[in-house]
């Protein structure tokens, strides 16, 4: 995808001070013939800005191309971004079923494409099912309450949650809960880290090695110490959330911090001398320089060091989960692992696309975000 | 999904109402009715998973939740942090928590979930080894129970080429762990001591055992890691329909009919939640009578339910191999063994004290617990961590509503078995003797003995 690597990442293995590289917007697609029809064109230009900033840009070419001009750069470039990927993947599919056939392992042979698809449709039909236990569960529960309710007015009608297993499509969303959950934290604790950073010397000085120290730790490492301190620390009686979820969500924010403090911070130390000058010239407060200069400049850097935070979440969540036992896709795999049944391995396969293309999808939407919040003379 | 805030504040409200009201609901409904149980994916939580596919939780008024947990650590922990208000837990375990043994806490019982249901499978590679040496019966077939002397060849075999002989077990105070060493032992190979300075338990060992989770064993096995195993079902099966071992005894044949997993609560979730307690065992009960009804005619039903991948997941034809009434010693090798599984029968319920006294004995035999105790100082712990009040109070309530015959509890009951010599080694255990039952044992520490850097020493 031509949009998603133009998009510069700025990571810095030693010091934060090195130079920036600003993100550029995504290069246009081959010039535009001159307007014969303003209006529709005006319209048609609305839509490829827009296909584009929602990272859709391989659409381009063919808007274009439906509009007549020049077909061949046009063809080629819709060849980039669709064709050669499309034909990837086919290959792809076809090399996967081929090779699994030839592989024995002690759960059979490893499942095609065919097999996972199968699950798919396995775990489809088993979240139906499992809501309309969910229907039979709730009125079991109402007519009971009814009983109670007649024996004693007093009694405690509190609706209970049913307690049948999450199903898969549960599961895709509690981790998609606990990835924001601790990526939030993690923006929330790294955007002013990274703004001390960028604004004052002294402070890049003192969090420097912190950084350089902790960034490398894997969620392994991480996850018997948060686990350890939660249950010390997050004692109620009534808990709101599950330590099981405090722990994973903690993991992942202890792991993606580290992208958005470096690119906070290099945002906020490469803001132009002469903008800092000017706000000097018209003794502009702290506060005005900081909301209406270092801000908006570093934003670009910001959003692209939470992209990168939100990326390497997501990867650190799966393997977070499954140590926690937080029962999302991580869980998932491993009690399809501890089950060792002949359905397995394709189940977990379908783990490993939905979050292949949840990954995408994720990094989809916060490229859609970065440019939303691009200002800048290419804007 | 509802709202968490929403619910933590009904749930407030609520608590607070049920303040104001407890007075009149005591001895009614339970205390808790939201709960969340762990168990480990093996064939004996089906009391926990018919108790919840049959509605007998709901019946109690009961809205659990089942939870499947990664490893029996994982399973002690998050009850006694209270993630988990009980669960499926290894006889062992509320004992060794309550004696210290890895962890400390107090965590009782008043419902043992099953008898028997473990095996000892070894690799292809040792047991190839053995074969030659075994006795046949009139069909070519090696006779059972195979003694542990069998492994002698392969032992001499893997010291001659210099590799040393692994096995493993699913918990430190696992029973596998015991009837694993227990069957060793018998057969004049010694398992190894534990000491406070070797917490692996490998002093002084022939064969060196470990810890790996159940589900991960017939791919720990694969893998070379191991040279054999034991654990409960359907992990031995699963070796024969994977072609990466043989399973050559069962623990129904080193104990007949030893008492296995427990349902574990923590003392305090017990002492504030009595009514739930009892609810929760009610249900547990009912499900296992249900287990052993008609002969075993709901085993195949049974089986079905655990090859669902939220309970066991394995393969229903794997889970029915041994729960249904027949166990398959190598490929095609399936012998009757009616009472593999049992989960109601003989008493299986209630927890007698003396099995807790026996599982403390083998503590001791192996060094778990370091010093000798008094023959009182065995009967305390075990009436700390056993509670045959709970269970018969739960069973009353049931023969009450007619849910259970009178006939096969035994109220009367003052919590010992009578003394017994059905063991692979014949040597007979009576629950009011524990030291005197540990002299009698062959290897093993007795009186006074402890371990002294690498050596048994005192007498």
């Amino acid at each position: 995808m031509s949009s998603a690597s133009s998009v510069k990442t700025v990571e810095l293995p030693a010091s934060i001070e090195a130079a920036p590289q600003p993100p550029s917007r995504p290069a246009s697609a081959p010039a535009a013939s001159g307007p014969r029809f303003p209006r529709v064109n005006s319209a048609i230009d609305a839509t490829i800005r827009a296909l584009s900033f929602v990272g859709l840009g391989f659409l381009k070419p063919i808007v274009a191309i439906t509009r007549g001009e020049d077909p061949r750069a046009h063809m080629r470039q819709l060849w980039l971004d669709l064709g050669a990927p499309v034909l990837a993947i086919a290959a792809f599919l076809l090399v996967w079923s081929q090779v699994s056939q030839g592989i024995q392992t002690s759960l059979g042979t490893i499942p095609g494409p065919a097999a996972v698809w199968e699950q798919t449709k396995a775990l489809w039909a088993d979240h139906l099912v499992q809501r309309e236990k969910a229907v039979a569960f709730y009125e079991r529960q109402e007519k009971r309450n009814a009983g109670k309710l007649a024996e004693d007015p007093a009694a405690d009608m509190t609706i209970r949650k049913y307690t049948g297993k999450p199903t898969y499509i549960d599961q895709i969303f509690t981790s998609l809960k606990t990835v924001f959950a601790g990526f939030l934290l993690a923006t929330l604790l790294a955007v002013p880290i990274g703004i001390l950073c960028g604004a004052s010397k002294t402070f890049n000085a003192m969090f420097n090695p912190l950084i350089q120290l902790f960034k490398p730790v894997s969620p392994l490492a991480w996850l018997p110490i948060v686990t350890m301190i939660v249950s010390a620390v997050y004692v109620t009686a009534d808990p709101m959330f599950d330590k099981s979820f405090i722990n994973s969500a903690v993991t992942v924010t202890l792991c993606s911090l580290w992208p958005t403090v470096i690119n906070t911070a290099v945002g906020v130390g490469s803001i132009d001398r002469d903008l800092l000058n000017v706000a000097r010239v018209l003794r502009l407060s702290r506060t005005t320089q900081l909301t209406k200069l270092v801000l908006p400049s570093a934003l670009p850097y910001i959003f692209t060091g939470m992209r990168l935070s939100l990326g390497v979440g997501w990867m650190v969540l799966i393997a977070a989960e499954m140590l926690a036992q937080n029962p999302g896709l991580g869980k998932f795999v491993w009690d399809e692992f501890q089950n060792g049944s002949s359905e397995s391995l394709s189940r977990i396969m379908v783990a490993v696309f939905t979050i292949g293309i949840i990954g995408f999808l994720l990094d989809r939407v916060m490229l859609a975000l970065q440019n939303a919040f691009t200002y800048g003379p290419t804007r | 999904m509802t709202n968490p805030v929403l619910s933590g504040l009904i749930a407030t409200v609520v608590a607070s109402l049920c303040l104001a009201t407890n007075a009149t609901a005591a001895g009614k409904g339970p205390e808790k009715e939201q709960l969340k149980l762990g168990f480990i994916k093996l064939t004996d939580m089906a009391p926990l998973a018919i108790a919840y596919e049959k509605g007998y939780f709901e019946d109690e008024g009961l809205y659990v939740t089942l939870e499947p947990q990664a490893n029996w650590k994982v399973v002690l922990d998050r009850v006694i942090t209270g993630e988990l208000d009980g669960a499926h837990m290894l006889a062992g375990q509320p004992l060794g928590a309550s004696v210290g043994i890895g962890t400390k806490a107090d965590v009782v019982t008043g419902f043992s979930m099953d008898l028997n249901g473990n095996a000892i499978t070894v690799s292809n590679e040792v047991w190839a080894l053995m074969k030659s040496g075994l006795a046949t019966d009139e069909k070519g077939l090696p006779k059972h129970p195979i003694p542990a002397t069998a492994l002698k060849p392969a032992l001499e075999k893997f010291k001659a080429s210099g590799k040393s002989f692994k096995m493993a077990m699913v918990f430190p105070v696992s029973t596998h762990n015991y009837e694993l060493r227990y069957w060793l032992a018998a057969g004049g190979i010694s398992p190894g001591f534990y000491s406070p300075s070797d917490v692996t338990g490998q002093t002084r060992a022939d064969i060196l055992i470990s810890v790996t989770p159940p589900p991960q064993m017939p791919a720990t096995l694969e893998a070379g890691t191991i040279n054999g195993y034991s654990v409960g079902e359907p992990w031995n099966q699963q070796a024969i329909f994977k072609g990466v071992g043989v399973p050559v005894i069962t623990d129904y044949e080193i104990w007949k009919n030893n008492p296995e997993k427990v349902f574990g609560v923590t003392k305090a979730f017990a002492d504030k939640n009595p009514r739930t307690h009892i609810a929760l065992i009610k249900a547990l009960t009912r499900a296992a009578i249900w287990l052993d009804d008609k002969n075993g005619a709901n085993r195949k039903e049974a089986a079905q339910i655990l090859s669902r991948p939220e309970y066991v997941g394995a393969d229903y034809r794997v889970i029915a191999n041994s729960m249904t009434g027949t166990f398959e010693y190598g490929r095609g090798d399936r012998r009757a063994l009616p009472d593999f599984n049992v989960f109601f029968k003989y008493h299986a319920n209630y927890p007698f004290y003396s099995d807790a006294i026996w599982y403390l004995t083998q503590m001791r035999r192996w060094g778990q617990i370091p010093d000798g105790k008094p023959d009182a100082w065995y009967l305390e712990t075990a009436k700390k961590v056993y509670r045959p009040e709970v269970f018969v109070e739960a069973a009353k309530e049931l023969v009450a509503e007619k849910k259970a015959n009178a006939a096969d509890f035994d109220f009367t009951s003052d919590g010992f078995r009578a003394p017994t010599k059905e063991f692979i080694d014949g040597v007979e255990y009576d629950g009011r003797k524990p030291n005197a039952y540990i002299e009698k044992l062959a290897l093993g520490l007795k009186g006074q003995q402890k371990i002294e850097s690498g050596n048994v020493v005192g007498k």
